[in-house]
Formats: C-alpha cells, sequence, structure tokens
C-alpha cells in the first residue's frame, strides 16, 4: 500500500534534516521554486487533496481566496492546535517528520506568496514543539527558510507559537485571535481569514497533515495523488485509531478504505476479545454509528451519506459492556469546559448538557429529560458563531437517537445499569 | 513584592519580540516565560508583564485566565495532570485517577502538603493511541497502568 506521509517514519533521525534530505527532501521545494505559483495551487487542485484537520475544505480551492492584490502582505498559518479527542495525527507528523511539514509551509507560501508564517502548536506539546523548533533551525541554517531561499529570491520567516490551553484555539479565527495574544474567541466571519485574517493580512490556515501532503504533491504531480484515494478525496490520511483496540495507533490509510476494515484488519479488532458496540469515526464531535453501520467507505462523501463526518481522522472504538450514557457525560463535560463563553446558545447549552446527561448517567434522570435534552440541541445547532455548539449537539444527538433505550434505562430505574463504570 | 526577569529571562523575552509584528502578539510566550520565571502567574506577575508590553494589567488578567496553562495560583514541584477524555476513560483513566487521588492523599485540584504534588484532571491530552496519558510538568507518559504509575510517581525526586 503507497504511504505518502509515514514511509520513512520508522528510520532513526528522520526528524533530521541530513536524514530528511538523503531521502529527497527538500527537492521538491526546489521544484516547487521553478514553478510559477499559479502552477503550484494548480497541482494541488488536481490532487483533490482535502483540508485533514476537519472540515475537509478543498486545500486547492482554499488557496484561492486569497485577494488577487499583491501589495498586502499574507501571513500562512499552520493549525497544530490538535485538541479533538480522538485525533492524535498531527502530533506524529511533528515529532517524526518536522521537515516533511516545514517543506510543505515553504511550498505553499511561495504558491501563496506569503512571508510570514506561523505554526500554531498546542501548548501541551512541549516535546512536539521542541522538535519542530529545532527543525525550524536546520532548516534556516540549510537556507530552506530565511532569505532567498535556494537563490530564488523568495523571503520566508516561520515562527513557532505554542497556544496556552484552549481546544476552541483549533477554530480558525479563534486560532488567530490567539496568535495575535488575545483571548481564544472564534470571530464572526466574514470577513473571511483569507481577507482580513493574523494581524488583519489576509491569511490562510491549514492544517499540518495537508501541508505535509504538498512536498509529495509536488514530486509526484497531482494526479498521482488524487488516483491514491476515490473521487473527490486524493491521497492518504492519517487515521488515528484508539478506545479498545489490540493495536491503537495512526495508520497511514487511502482516503475511501472501509471503516470496518480498519479497525478489524489494522488496528487489530476490538481488545479482549469483546463484540464492538459503537464507533466515534472522526473525533469526538462526529455523529456515533452502531456496530452495523460500519462497513462504510472513509472518505468524505461516504461519511456524509449515512450522516457522519470523517472529521479530522480520529476513529474511537467502544466495546460491548460500555454504558453509553456515561459515554456522552465524559464528552458533554468536554464540551462544556472547552465552550469559549462568548456565545450564549453554547455557553449556556453546552452547561446544560453536561448537567442533565450528567444526572440521567447518576440516576437522577427525570421524565421527559431526553426531550429536553433534543430540545437544547434544536436551540443549540447552527446558532452559534463557530462550530463549537454543533460539536456537543452532533454526539449528543446521535447518541440519543442509536442508544435510546439506554437512556429511557436510566431515567426508568433511577440507576446506571452498567454500573457507573468504564 | 515587585518581580523581575532574570537575564536570561529577559534576553528572551527580546528575542521574542523580534518575531511578531506587534507587542501584543508577544503575551502568550511572554506569560510561559513569567511561569517559568516565577513558578506561576502570580498578580504581580501580571502587573509585571502588562508593564514589559505596554498594555493594561487588564488585558494581561483576561488572557491569562482564558487558558488552562497559565497557572494563576502556585502548583506543586510536579504537576500531574491525568487525561479523563473518552479514549483514556474507555481503557481505564477514571480507575487510575481515583488511584492517584488515593496515592496522593489529595483531590483533583489540590496539592500535596509537602508541596511535591498537584493533581489535576485534563480534557484531553492528544495522546488517544497510547491512553490512558498522564502529563507531570512537560513530559507525557503513556500507555499507564497503576503500577507503572506509581513507579513513575515514585521515582521524581
Amino acid at each position: 500500500m503507497e504511504t505518502i506521509l509515514t514511509t520513512h517514519f520508522a528510520d532513526d533521525g528522520y526528524r533530521r534534516i541530513d536524514t530528511y534530505r538523503g531521502f529527497g527532501g527538500y527537492d521538491a521545494l526546489r521544484k516547487a521554486l521553478s514553478m510559477t505559483p499559479e502552477g503550484i495551487i494548480d497541482e494541488v487542485k488536481k490532487a483533490n487533496l482535502r483540508g485533514r484537520g476537519g472540515a475537509g475544505f478543498p486545500a486547492g480551492v482554499k488557496w484561492g481566496f486569497l485577494p488577487k492584490d499583491l501589495s498586502r502582505l499574507r501571513v500562512l498559518v499552520v493549525n497544530a492546535d490538535e485538541g479533538e479527542p480522538g485525533t492524535f495525527k498531527d502530533r506524529l507528523i511533528m515529532s517524526h517528520g518536522p521537515h516533511l511539514m516545514i517543506e510543505g509551509i515553504a511550498i505553499a507560501s511561495f504558491a501563496l506568496r506569503a512571508h510570514f508564517s506561523y505554526v500554531y502548536i498546542r501548548g501541551e506539546f512541549v516535546r512536539e514543539a521542541r522538535i519542530v523548533d529545532e527543525a525550524v533551525a536546520e532548516a534556516y541554517a540549510a537556507g530552506f527558510l530565511g532569505k532567498n531561499i535556494l537563490g530564488s529570491g523568495f523571503d520566508l520567516d516561520l515562527t513557532v507559537h505554542r497556544g496556552a490551553g484552549a481546544y476552541i484555539c483549533g477554530e480558525e479565527t479563534s486560532l488567530i485571535n490567539s496568535l495575535e495574544g488575545k483571548r481564544g474567541w472564534p470571530r464572526l466571519k466574514p470577513p473571511f481569514p483569507a481577507a482580513v485574517g493574523a494581524f488583519g493580512l489576509p491569511t490562510i490556515v491549514n492544517n499540518v497533515e495537508t501541508l505535509a501532503d504538498v512536498p509529495w504533491i509536488i514530486t509526484h504531480g497531482g494526479e498521482k495523488f488524487a488516483s491514491i484515494g476515490v473521487e473527490k478525496n486524493g491521497g492518504t490520511r492519517l487515521i488515528g485509531v484508539s478506545g479498545a483496540v489490540n493495536r491503537p495507533g495512526v495508520y497511514e490509510l487511502p482516503a475511501g478504505i472501509n471503516l470496518k476494515e480498519i479497525i478489524y484488519n489494522h488496528a487489530g479488532g476490538i481488545k479482549d476479545g469483546k463484540e464492538l458496540k459503537a464507533v466515534i469515526p472522526g473525533g469526538s464531535s462526529t455523529p456515533v454509528l452502531r456496530a452495523d453501520e460500519i462497513d462504510v467507505s472513509y472518505d468524505i462523501e461516504s461519511m456524509a451519506k449515512i450522516g457522519t463526518m470523517a472529521g479530522s481522522g480520529g476513529v474511537i472504538v467502544i466495546p460491548e459492556g460500555t454504558c453509553m450514557v456515561r459515554a456522552l457525560s465524559v464528552l458533554m463535560n468536554f464540551y462544556a469546559h472547552e465552550s469559549c463563553g462568548q456565545c450564549t446558545p453554547c455557553r449556556e447549552g453546552t452547561g446544560w448538557l453536561k448537567k442533565i446527561v450528567g444526572r440521567i448517567e447518576a440516576g437522577k434522570g427525570r421524565a421527559g429529560d431526553v426531550e429536553l435534552v433534543l430540545d437544547l440541541c434544536d436551540n443549540m445547532l447552527g446558532r452559534t458563531i463557530c462550530p463549537l455548539a454543533d460539536a456537543a449537539v452532533m454526539p449528543a444527538q446521535s447518541f440519543i437517537w442509536k442508544f435510546r433505550e439506554e437512556f429511557d434505562r436510566h431515567i426508568d430505574e433511577q440507576k446506571c445499569p452498567y454500573g457507573n463504570r468504564f | 513584592m515587585s518581580v523581575a526577569f532574570s537575564e536570561n529571562g529577559r534576553a528572551e523575552f527580546e528575542r521574542l519580540l523580534t518575531r511578531y509584528p506587534d507587542k501584543e502578539a508577544v503575551i502568550l510566550p511572554t506569560l510561559y516565560l513569567a511561569q517559568r520565571e516565577f513558578g506561576h502567574v502570580s498578580d504581580e506577575a501580571i502587573v509585571y508583564v502588562a508593564g514589559l508590553l505596554g498594555v493594561s494589567p487588564a488585558q494581561i488578567e483576561g488572557v491569562a485566565t482564558f487558558y488552562t496553562m497559565y497557572n494563576r495560583k502556585p502548583v506543586g514541584k510536579y504537576h500531574v495532570q491525568i487525561c479523563r477524555n473518552i479514549s483514556c476513560s474507555l481503557l481505564g483513566a477514571e480507575h487510575l485517577i481515583e488511584h492517584v487521588a488515593g496515592k496522593l492523599g489529595v483531590k483533583p485540584g489540590g496539592t500535596t502538603p509537602d508541596g511535591k504534588f498537584t493533581l489535576s484532571l485534563a480534557e484531553c491530552l492528544g495522546s488517544c493511541g497510547t491512553a490512558p496519558v498522564m502529563q507531570v510538568n512537560d513530559d507525557y507518559y503513556e500507555n499507564l497502568t497503576e503500577a507503572s504509575i506509581d513507579a513513575i510517581l515514585d521515582k521524581l525526586p
């Protein structure tokens, strides 16, 4: 199976520039600098590279949103604020192949005519931030960053910026506010970052994995990348499998691989010989699937058809015997904790979801509580500046729609039928 | 009581200023620096950082309180943060939290009387494939069991 990103991740020293260059690293940057910016963007469009941060927007199209006016500075911001529960793939790139990301940043910046780039890394990833810092210093020393890169006349300054513990900063406008030194409150759109972004300048925000794919696309061509995936979803994806599987971890697989195959063939099936109960397919905010729903292609369109998302590629596996109300309660705690508080429906709504789901789980649920949760969800969905409220609603609704009898049993019996424990 | 950066801290602060287009953008990294230099982000530290950057203390306070990684109160020598989100919970994090709380004799949020450990709960450390996970100061510890946590904590000087 062809891999794009992880091919050399097991090779000793791949995070160092010498080893990376030994495998042809930075040849793609050299090639890109001989192309036109438009030519690079065309290749990325041909590649059908969809953003790997969760929303899945076509990267080349996004790059085309920058204003044509070249008199203003432009900024490329790299979203390395990996915080969606279940998702842990960008960490792998930063710790094992930081130069893939840096080379992708240099190529993308040249294509976007951006002379400043910031990598916004979640604050907890102290080790990864150090590794990326060292790699950035190596890239400067080798002339792949800084002034007049490889004699092309192109300048790029790259700065690593650490977040400070806030899930909301993974949302691009919140991330921009945080980069500017503010509270990480999402911004109303429009204006979109491509018009008014970081420091008031036209800005593109891309995920780490998205950018790490770019060198391969330049080396091998967009069409080759597109041919690895399925229609409209080019390339491979880093899929993180966690929870009750025998071999949790990150697997690089072609976009469009079957979800069941991911869990049973690659991640080794369910831990302790148990049966599968449910799967959260693309990070904690994506609607849950029952065990009988997972025979599906893991691409953006196919997942949408069955009412869920491949999201940020985090597959969370839930085994038989797990209390789904408790699982939802854990998620609702998270969203209530991480709501930035700016929009009332989210600030209040996530708090109520946490409280009501928590009391159902504790055996103190009241008749009508389940309907109340669904009603709250209706009053949150699509009514806030950013998608955090939606991210709380999607699991809440889907857990109830698919496992309603467990919620009802908790209320009828006034206790957790599973004994309140995982 | 007033606080001030050491010579190293001051040099690092000056370097930070060259990496951003305005002083406001240096607030987050400067707060990290303050936390490292002073142990936690005290009221004095907030006033000091505000003075360095030429913004109001209220603005610095607003930023510092938004993010979970700035400690407005002192924490122990070792800040033990156990992840309790879904993947860690599915693999026993709840039991581990109880175990550590019992071992240290503190509830989450508490600090041991000798000031050595503060126990906190984290809402996802982004290391779900190696769950259960905890962070002690800057370091991650993965695939935890009660025995491995005991070994890790007992070894800390």
